[in-house]
């Protein structure tokens, strides 16, 4: 809209656009190039790391190695780490969005006392900081023999993702036309009807941008997992296994590169493939109120 | 990867769900057979139910279980009173820790508010916009962990004289004559800020994809009867835009603040603390694992609640006044 504006005095777009373009650029690079000398090391024998800049990489002798891939990927607990980040993520995506939206259509379409209440309770509870929770539920789990295993992160997670699933189904499905539901509750249709047969179908823009968002979340989360599988590396997602690679191998730049790269992938492709329900997602989670 | 694993997996996928589906399914059904008025006032709590026993489980109950635990001691067998409060205000640590939370509140919140605002404008004005802008919000899809190995290897350090692997030790050298090669991550009080930079880093585009979006809600005859007026950009921008743009603003800082005061990774990757880098939220985190004192804290817990209290009323302020 302001370049529309501009085009009224050509002049002030000539000489603006130089500066401009370069701000714009000098940016980019900063931005990019933290990431970008990671992706070169990772790919740099271990020696050439620990000795000369990732950007003499471009310079002869050109060495690029798979081997730091390698042996992260079955040394170090990476390609186990991978799988069970796998195995956290899905179930742990799949399980809060199903919940929630349950819920949100309570909220949106039925009357009931306390429902005003109720839902500022979810909103309230969407600042709760998840350290306020970590020792009762560390307790209640270890009471239960759910520390260190997939099924209480699943849960955790379940239960920290809801108050922001709640809030945003609640959001979109409110928004949803009234006379659909007029109409399909005149045809004698039921709730059950209504809610697999309406309201799911037509809010798959809601829910394709909550499940990237609470994908992300979990994949990325180190606390959690930190917290409730703890010292167990068999089903430690990668920021666990990451961060415990840190702390032994300070200086082992062949393995943190690549094993962070490694970590990087899938939220990468999927940023990059999906970013407009993901940009949807913090949009829509972000306007509170 | 046991079998058993996988098993529990492909049922955590498909049998939740089935299971969640039967559960309304024969909950309507019995539900149906209630005459009358009493049937809608059972209804809705057949749908709540899932999600309120898991939100009772894992929010409303730890919060006033970790409130009670904060006057008690270590092993939460008797009450202490304040003095868990008490050592929050008086200990070393703790206050190194809590100064460093609001140097990184000051900080981190009004670089990635301003960072996010100019980069929104800038590439407003730009034919490769998205491009630019996805550059920018790309760090917002990796994990702390993985950004914190990043800015590691950027701010690697070498003594003066040898060749420099971190990119940021290097940028200097080449650049400023005479340059003496920095331990970013060593040196307080550098160390502190060189962490904040990390999490600008990431969270920059977070800003400025929600601000951009509000730039855009802008009526673009609004910012055309001003230029016409003769107005030039700097004052379009203080006098049209910010105050246009100021309830997003809020918003976006709010949820700053809140996401400030509770950083905990980046620093637990990088430094975990140490060398005066401290922050609440890693504190807490030793209190419970390193020394096995529940008390000290569920007490630091309940100062980062108090603390997002106020945010959090805005939040609800704002939220009943959309809705009134």
């Amino acid at each position: 809209m302001n370049t529309a504006g501009a085009k009224h005095n050509i002049l002030v777009k000539i000489v603006s656009r130089g500066p401009l373009n370069l701000i714009i650029l000098l940016i980019c690079a900063a931005w990019l190039i933290p990431s970008f000398g990671l992706f070169v090391s990772s790919f740099r024998p271990a020696h050439l790391i620990l000795s000369t800049g990732w950007w003499k990489a471009f310079k002869s002798p050109f060495a690029f190695t798979l081997e730091n891939y390698s042996k992260v990927l079955s040394t170090a607990n990476m390609g186990r780490s991978f799988i069970n980040s796998l195995l956290i993520s899905i179930p742990a995506t799949v399980m809060p969005i199903l919940i929630a939206a349950f819920a949100a259509y309570a909220f949106a379409w039925m009357h009931f006392p306390g429902r005003d209440f109720l839902f500022l309770l979810v909103v309230g509870l969407l600042v709760v900081p998840i350290q306020m929770t970590l020792i009762p539920v560390l307790m209640l789990f270890n009471k239960l023999h759910l520390t260190g295993t997939f099924l209480g992160i699943w849960i955790a997670h379940t239960g920290y993702g809801l108050p922001f699933a709640v809030y945003l189904l609640r959001n979109f499905i409110g928004e949803l036309p009234e006379e659909m539901f007029e109409s399909a509750h005149l045809d004698g249709a039921s709730h059950y009807t209504v809610f697999f047969k309406l309201v799911l179908p037509t809010s798959v823009p809601a829910l394709s941008s909550l499940a990237i968002f609470q994908f992300m979340w979990v994949w990325n989360d180190l606390l959690v997992a930190l917290i409730f599988l703890g010292g167990n590396p068999s089903v430690a997602p990668m920021p666990l296994t990451i961060s415990n690679l840190v702390n032994s191998y300070g200086g082992g730049w062949e393995y943190l590169t690549s094993a962070a790269f490694i970590s990087m992938l899938l939220p990468i492709v999927i940023f990059f493939s999906l970013q407009k329900y993901f940009v949807r997602g913090i949009l829509a989670g972000s306007v509170k109120g | 990867m046991s079998i058993k694993t996988l098993l529990l997996a492909v049922g955590a996928v498909v049998g939740v769900p089935a299971v969640l589906i039967a559960y309304v399914r024969l909950g309507e059904g019995l539900i149906g057979k209630i005459k009358g008025k009493k049937q809608l006032n059972v209804r809705p709590w057949l749908w709540l139910f899932p999600a309120f026993i898991l939100l009772i489980v894992f929010l409303i109950y730890p919060v006033v279980n970790t409130f009670i635990l904060s006057f008690k001691n270590a092993s939460s067998s008797s009450f202490v009173g304040l003095k868990n409060y008490i050592f929050i205000f008086t200990n070393h640590d703790m206050l190194i820790a809590l100064k460093n939370n609001l140097l990184w509140l000051v900080f981190v919140t009004l670089l990635t508010i301003t960072l996010g605002l100019l980069i929104a404008v800038l590439t407003d004005r730009i034919k490769y916009e998205a491009v630019a802008k996805a550059f920018i919000f790309l760090p917002m899809a990796i994990s702390a962990v993985a950004a914190g190995v990043i800015w590691k290897f950027m701010y690697e350090f070498k003594p003066k004289g040898t060749e420099q692997i971190g990119t940021v030790n290097a940028f200097f050298t080449a650049v400023v004559p005479n340059f003496e090669p920095k331990a970013w991550l060593f040196n307080p009080p550098i160390n502190t800020y060189a962490l904040m930079i990390v999490y600008i880093w990431m969270w920059t585009g977070f800003c400025m994809v929600i601000l951009s979006a509000g730039l855009k809600g802008i009526p673009n005859s609004l910012l055309e009867a001003a230029r016409i007026d003769g107005a030039n950009e700097w004052k379009i921008f203080w006098k049209i835009i910010i105050p246009t743009m100021s309830s997003t603003i809020i918003v976006v800082a709010t949820t700053m603040v809140i996401n400030v005061l509770k950083v905990f990774d980046i620093v637990y990757v990088m430094t975990n603390g140490t060398l005066g880098t401290e922050v609440i939220a890693n504190r807490m985190y030793k209190e419970m694992f390193n020394f096995h004192d529940f008390g000290k804290a569920s007490a630091i817990a309940v100062v980062l609640l108090l603390a997002i209290i106020p945010v959090m009323l805005v939040n609800i302020k704002r939220f009943g006044q959309r809705r009134g």
